[in-house]
């Protein structure tokens, strides 16, 4: 997975490209508090994330079946607003795609590849990824937001249901690591 | 009060979009130069090998905290306008936390982080977006199926400072000085576990 940073001997460029080097945590910490303190007070928000994945699989759904659509509250809410991807909230997950791109093209960490423990195979992987990402496209709708939405962006307001989710978050991953922990040996 | 500028999402809402993308440029390259465009990055937090996304997270969450309450304190940023997009349904929320949590260290990642593994290429950031898709999808279904739950503990907007009944700045102060006192615990937490990992098998990587 990867050079180790352990491997660098002598002085480190700083201009190198090293997949393996990340920010300071805390530095990375502050960007992110200040990105989303500039959120608040452009838009009156904070960031999110799932509730753009569900607007395309909303626009998915209305362009194939309209009728189910209309039919169904929790997809009928959504369309009654106008085309569900004219939202803020898509703009900004175009945004983070396009971020998310640069930053890894210019890190050295842009490339094809499935993450994963050296003795577990890319099938299992990729079906936990999608069993893990069902979990939460369902737990993101039932608690308003995910770790970006709720848990951060409600979270840094002092709200007490963002930290319940928070903190149920953090239980919840906790409790369940050891059985998925194969995934990276 | 000048601040949120509400024409952005109203009548200059073309411009707000356009801030959208920017916002969400900033927010995406932040994600990945953090380490959170891999896995093993991010579930490291529920291994006690590496506690970045604890150190990042709180640290945004102080960070933009404090910075929100000092400008609401001085008038600058209309706070309760902000906060009130960010109602509390207790139950759901718990629930969901439960559940985001054990699909979080399933997947290896968060409905955000997922992205950003997928715009650098990782293909299991994308299964799991497509996993996170289909499962909004099957939730709007079984909706009318869980009755009064999806609403339940219901208590509008509720802050920490309400219940505490301190200024939101106080409360915002002390919950950086939690996590100043939470980052020294987090530190020494991976220090126990990595080295006594480091005995058994040779370092294994990430």
């Amino acid at each position: 997975m990867g050079p180790s940073r352990l491997e660098g001997t002598g002085v480190e460029n700083p201009m190198k490209r090293d997949p393996a080097r990340f920010w300071n945590p805390y530095a990375g910490g502050i960007a992110l508090g200040l990105v989303l303190l500039v959120t608040y007070l452009l838009m009156g928000k904070g960031l999110g994330a799932s509730g753009a994945s569900f607007r395309v699989g909303v626009a998915v759904t209305n362009a194939i079946a309209p009728l189910h659509v209309a039919r169904t509250p929790g997809l009928a809410a959504v369309t009654a607003e106008g085309n569900p991807l004219d939202d803020w909230l898509v703009f900004e997950v175009v945004g983070v795609l396009i971020g998310g791109f640069l930053a890894a093209m210019t890190s050295g960490r842009l490339g094809r590849e499935t993450l994963r423990g050296p003795t577990f195979g890319t099938a299992p992987r990729l079906a936990l990824g999608f069993g893990g990402g069902l979990l939460m496209g369902a737990a993101a709708k039932m608690a308003r937001g995910c770790t970006s939405g709720q848990a951060l962006s409600g979270g840094a307001l002092l709200s007490v249901g963002s930290w319940a989710f928070m903190l149920s978050v953090f239980a919840g991953g906790y409790a369940f690591a050891y059985v998925v922990r194969r995934q990276w040996r | 009060m000048m601040f949120p500028i509400e024409s952005l999402s109203d009548e200059r809402r073309t411009l707000g979009l356009g801030v959208a993308v920017v916002v969400g440029i900033a927010f995406g390259f932040v994600l990945e130069r953090s380490g959170f465009g891999r896995a093993q990055k991010l579930v490291g937090q529920f291994y006690g090998t590496d506690m970045t996304v604890f150190k990042v997270m709180f640290t945004a969450i102080v960070t933009a905290a404090l910075g929100a309450t000092i400008l609401g304190a001085v008038g600058v940023l209309d706070l309760r306008a902000v906060s009130f997009n960010y109602p509390t349904y207790l139950w759901p929320m718990i629930a969901g936390g439960l559940m985001l949590g054990i699909g979080f260290v399933i997947s290896g990642y968060c409905p955000g982080t997922s992205l950003v593994a997928t715009a650098s290429g990782k293909v299991d950031g994308l299964a799991t977006v497509l996993g996170v898709v289909v499962g909004g999808l099957a939730y709007a279904e079984l909706l009318p199926y869980l009755g009064t739950f999806n609403d339940s503990g219901k208590k509008g907007g509720l802050f920490l400072y309400d219940v505490l009944h301190l200024p939101p700045v106080a409360v915002a102060a002390a919950v950086g000085v939690l996590a100043v006192l939470a980052f020294k615990g987090a530190a020494k937490i991976e220090q126990m576990v990595n080295t006594r990992a480091q005995q058994p098998m040779d370092s294994n990587e990430a």
